[in-house]
């Protein structure tokens, strides 16, 4: 009697909170989904009307679309990819006691904390520069031509800053894991005979399985939106050479200024990033059960 | 074999020698426990033996060989850590067989001694189990299985049953005694537990402060302990230890007298009853004696003596303990 009218007091507390996540949620989805089946251009408003499904006809037949969802994916896999690894290094090097840990932390973490346009405009016009940036006059310094980072190799070189800018946070998330691991573990390891890469194979590893869980399933959903930096860097060319979805949608919206085109391609990326949040729980989600 | 000898072994953190110099023979086959209050130094002596920890200065040789400078792996050693140190994401049976795996030992082989480690300790039926699953003995269990399979020359138990209840503690003590005497391989155990010590030593090392106070058999620092230190810690409940006047009789700065050698009823000590614990086959009174301070007395389990009651008392003269000032034994 006393649990169930408990859980029905719960129920009512908690009810105000849920109808506004609710509503915070739906809204814009239905709006967005309504659109998508409008004629609703800008630069055309008395073309009013019913679209069908012809918005997203056009945008999955635009010559990009494909280019724009590997691109899409190649994004998020490059980034995740580099950052774990490198994450998982840099967290077992920082992890060990150094005279100046503390700044060196700071240090470590501090790209997280640059906007991504401004870290996006540092690297384009301080480091990957042809004629002004420190990599340019690298190479030359021995003799090479300078690299043109964003004109030759415009994804990986996106790739290369979203990554930057995410490393800290990997790295502060598998710090403070690897931290948890009890030292009589590594010890007990230790005595059992496993040199430093058995060790590190057999029990950090495994015990970090899922932090790593946690920072792919948190990074994919901020790197599918990736967006800043390449309009700051690339614009998503050369041509169309490092257009993302995100991108695509941003082009129709503000640049072609078609509502509803915009609208499906926006209802087309949900349901990517439904599709690759199905398949990361399927193969991930046991990691985060105790 | 696992003959272990430490010559002026010293630790130092910093500036601080937590062991100023050890020097200490254990034989092949022998139950050595280490105990002595937190602090003292005995875990770290235990980890210095292990290779856990490096030596400032000071020789380790086991068998005969230098392993001063070899790491832990190498000695040829195992250890139960007071956590057990499981590995939480491998299977019992993973557990166990992990050193082997990491001597390269075929998987039949491991499977082998698994089972038989298995066996030994009644693991049998938990070997598919994570150690999540597992109870706190269960655990101990796996720790000492992961330990029994390399047949090492000598076991290291690093507090290991602190973690345990009361009845399961006395039940796993008995376990690791009956295991000393079925593999009469060389054991270190590390306790702050005199009980433990005294029911399972063959030899007790007493430190304190990073110093051996005394090394023997229980028997031998019940019966004749070499200074203050050793005869506060060893025996349940503890010497009763007589400063003054009555010291001065006996011709000895401080002598003590152990509760269960004081007989009650006549006699020249007089004092009142503070407190008495019935434990059923033991009374432990606790007594205002006049001129000598508080006493623990042991009594009969039937005595009938209240708080509040005046009784007389005299202690065994053969069993009373002298020492001088500076708190070591008097012959």
């Amino acid at each position: 009697m006393a649990t169930q009218s408990s859980r029905l007091a719960a129920r009512l507390t908690l009810a105000p909170s849920v109808i506004v996540l609710f509503i915070w949620m739906i809204v814009p989805l239905a709006l967005t989904i309504w659109f998508s089946f409008r004629i609703y251009r800008l630069l055309s408003p008395d073309r009013t009307g019913w679209a069908g499904f012809r918005n997203y006809v056009w945008f999955v037949n635009s010559p990009d679309f494909w280019l724009a969802i590997s691109n899409t994916l190649l994004l998020v896999g490059g980034v995740l990819a580099i950052t774990i690894v490198f994450g998982v290094l840099i967290a077992l090097l920082i992890d060990q006691p150094v005279w100046g840990q503390g700044p060196l932390r700071i240090l470590v973490i501090s790209p997280f904390f640059v906007m991504p346009p401004v870290a996006a405009s540092i690297w384009e016009n301080l480091f990957m520069h042809p004629q002004n940036g420190m990599l340019a006059s690298l190479a030359l310094g021995v003799g090479l031509q300078p690299i043109l980072f964003l004109e030759n190799y415009p994804m990986s070189s996106v790739i290369f800053i979203v990554s930057w800018e995410w490393l800290p946070f990997a790295t502060l998330i598998l710090l403070t894991a690897l931290q948890s691991l009890s030292s009589e573990q590594i010890e007990a390891a230790e005595m059992d005979g496993a040199g430093a890469l058995s060790r590190f194979r057999y029990i950090v590893l495994p015990h970090l399985t899922r932090a790593i869980t946690v920072v792919i399933l948190i990074q994919t959903i901020f790197l599918l939106g990736i967006f800043g930096e390449i309009f700051t860097t690339t614009q998503g060319g050369p041509g169309s050479a490092s257009t993302t979805l995100p991108y695509m949608i941003y082009k129709q919206a503000v640049i072609a200024k078609d509502i509803g085109r915009a609208a499906a391609g926006g209802i087309i990326a949900v349901i990517l990033a439904n599709i690759v949040a199905f398949f990361l729980m399927r193969s991930m989600g046991k990691n985060l059960d105790v | 074999m696992g003959k272990i000898t430490l010559k002026s072994v010293r630790k130092a953190f910093g500036e601080v020698d937590v062991i100023p110099g050890i020097d200490l023979g254990i034989e092949d086959g022998e139950f050595v426990v280490f105990v002595g209050p937190s602090g003292c130094g005995k875990s770290t002596l235990l980890r210095l033996i292990a290779g856990l920890e490096d030596v400032t200065s000071g020789t380790i040789t086991i068998d005969g060989k230098d392993m001063t400078e070899l790491p832990p792996a190498q000695r040829g050693l195992a250890m139960v850590f007071q956590s057990y140190a499981l590995y939480p994401h491998m299977s019992v049976r993973k557990n166990i067989a992990f050193p082997l795996k990491m001597a390269g030992v075929s998987p039949e082989e491991q499977e082998r001694k698994v089972q038989a480690a298995a066996k030994v300790l009644n693991l049998g039926d938990y070997l598919d189990r994570r150690p999540g699953q597992l109870s706190g003995g269960q655990r101990q269990r796996v720790a000492i299985g992961r330990a029994i399979v390399r047949e090492p020359k000598a076991f290291l138990f690093d507090e290991p049953l602190s973690n345990l209840d009361a009845a399961l503690r006395v039940s796993m003590r008995q376990e690791i005694s009956e295991l000393h005497q079925n593999l009469k391989t060389t054991m270190i155990y590390v306790t702050h537990d005199q009980v433990e010590a005294m029911t399972m030593a063959d030899k007790i090392v007493v430190l304190n402060a990073g110093r051996i106070e005394q090394v023997g058999s229980p028997m031998e620092l019940y019966r004749s302990p070499a200074n203050l230190f050793v005869a506060g810690f060893i025996g349940s409940p503890k010497m009763n230890l007589i400063e003054g006047a009555e010291a001065a009789r006996h011709g000895a700065a401080t002598i003590g007298i152990r509760p269960e050698h004081i007989d009650i009823g006549r006699g020249d000590w007089h004092g009142v009853v503070g407190l008495s614990e019935h434990l059923g086959s033991d009374t432990f009174l606790k007594v205002m004696a006049d001129g000598l301070g508080t006493l623990t007395v042991r009594a009969d389990g039937e005595v009938s003596i209240k708080a509040g009651d005046r009784i007389r008392m005299s202690p065994q003269p053969d069993k009373i303990h002298r020492f001088d000032k500076d708190g070591k034994a008097l012959a």
